[in-house]
């Protein structure tokens, strides 16, 4: 293409995402024709090694999650940074190289922190 | 108008192929893996539908195709059925950016087309990246809308693994990039021609200079991949000796299906990534293994076939992981994946930086 900018690269991108989906549908929908159903209650209920259920399964869970979850909204923001810094690297010269360096450095210390805290464990 | 016209029917011709072959190798890798895993532990595998077994797959599509649907009562019926779609959807498009082939044009009506990537954006390695972040949410839905307690452990664990590896993974990239300052994966393994030690696991400049390897960041990625695709040894969101099936516990029918699909789709994005990136994609080994000389304008074939060659390597290698290694324990993944992958990928981001700017290619 002349003009890599063009939003006409995204139409192959966008039929293809369409015919996915309609592949997905199509097959859900004829499967629905085609397949047994059958149900009863004691085959709808979840699965629990076969003893009967005791509890919702909406159960809280450890707090560990979230932690892990913060921490890779920091890192990626990380990377979503780096990607266009890795990009354009040779036109930024000295100055592109040591200010990543600072901001490399500054999560380091974050990075480090979360180490000691001991967030990175997993009991 | 026409221009328009004869690009969307290209298109939707590379769409039908690339998605035919992809199911297809889906099809027969399920049969693959389980031969291949068969003969390493000394059994035959599947033996019994058609020769040698080869019908397996058919007959496993057949069975799944006819099966009763179940959603589980208290289960959220729509994101039920819309999480096995997301994480399809999520698989299959990633491979819109893939060049199967050399970057060449071909004239199709007085209309130059790319005839070996179906679309050739600018940010093709970004684009695949957000794609599966996306396929995620899929797994997480999928676990929190069955209700059930394994499903839901197997959906928050899943979550959990799928983010930490996706950092590995994006931080294994910028290196790459870093060599080949561009996004588009065009464009990087163009970058990667002509021997073996041009591509980017040595990354010897094509007119001699100083090497910066990227062999860390290919360690990295291949292990973080594996773990993103939730194979084994890192198959914890599915272990069943612990959660039964994990978080498609619930599914049956096509919507298991579906799920199956998107993960035997991703192991050959992931694939295909690492052959694009690291591997020199389509770029033969030296330039006396492809065609050339009267056989010039063959030269395509021959870089689909070292294409072809280089992702069945490394679908090969899952298997051969999974047979050799055991499962991790759940603190060992995360530990390995924070405190191991994390630093080297990161020190390999520094150090190629460093190297790429007193040694520029």
């Amino acid at each position: 293409m002349a003009n890599e900018a063009v939003p006409l690269n995204y139409i192959p991108i966008l039929l293809f995402m369409a015919i996915v989906v309609a592949f997905a549908v199509i097959s859900l929908l004829i499967g629905s024709i085609a397949r047994p159903s059958h149900p009863y209650p004691a085959k709808l209920t979840p699965y629990e090694s076969g003893s009967p259920l005791f509890s919702d399964a909406r159960v809280p869970f450890p707090m560990r999650y979230y932690i892990i979850a913060m921490l890779f909204v920091i890192f990626d923001i990380e990377f979503v940074f780096l990607f266009p810094w890795a990009v354009g690297f040779k036109q930024l010269g000295l100055l592109g190289l040591l200010e990543m360096g600072l901001f490399i450095g500054i999560l380091l210390v974050g990075y480090w922190y979360a180490w000691k805290k001991g967030a990175l464990e997993w009991e | 108008m026409f221009e328009v016209g004869v690009k969307i029917a290209v298109s939707l011709t590379q769409i039908s192929i690339v998605m035919g072959v992809v199911l297809l190798t889906v099809m027969f890798l399920t049969l693959a893996e389980r031969k291949v895993i068969g003969w390493m532990q000394d059994r035959m595998g599947p033996m019994e539908v058609g020769p040698y077994g080869i019908l397996q797959p058919i007959a496993d599509g057949l069975k799944l195709f006819f099966k009763e649907d179940i959603i589980p009562s208290g289960a959220n019926k729509y994101l039920f059925t819309l999480a096995p779609i997301i994480a399809l959807v999520a698989a299959l498009v990633g491979f819109a950016v893939i060049p199967f082939g050399p970057n060449m044009r071909v004239d199709v009506f007085g209309v130059q087309v790319q005839p070996f990537v179906i679309s050739d954006i600018n940010i093709g390695i970004l684009y695949i990246l957000a794609f599966t972040s996306i396929g995620a949410y899929g797994i997480i839905l999928g676990g929190w809308a069955s209700n059930s307690k394994y499903s839901l452990l197997g959906g928050l664990r899943a979550a959990a693994q799928l983010i930490s590896y996706e950092l590995n993974v994006g931080l294994a990239i910028v290196g790459v990039l870093l060599l080949a300052g561009s996004l588009s994966l065009v464009k990087i393994t163009e970058d990667q021609c002509c021997w073996i030690w041009n591509w980017f696991w040595l990354a010897v400049p094509r007119g001699g200079g100083v090497p910066i390897p990227q062999i860390l960041a290919f360690v990295v990625f291949v292990i973080s991949a594996v773990a993103e695709t939730n194979r084994l040894p890192f198959d914890l969101p599915e272990a069943e000796s612990e959660l039964v099936a994990g978080f498609f516990t619930e599914y049956s029918g096509m919507r298991f299906a579906f799920f199956f699909l998107a993960e035997y789709a991703n192991m050959i994005l992931v694939s295909c990534i690492a052959a694009a990136l690291f591997l020199g994609g389509w770029n033969a080994p030296a330039p006396f293994l492809q065609f050339h000389g009267s056989l010039e304008h063959l030269a395509w074939l021959s870089g689909i076939m070292w294409f072809a060659v280089k992702v069945y390597f490394f679908l090969f290698l899952f298997f051969w992981i999974r047979a050799t290694l055991p499962r991790l324990r759940y603190d060992q993944l995360m530990r390995f994946g924070w405190k191991v992958m994390l630093p080297i990928a990161l020190g390999n981001i520094v150090v190629t930086a460093i190297a790429a700017y007193f040694f520029p290619r």
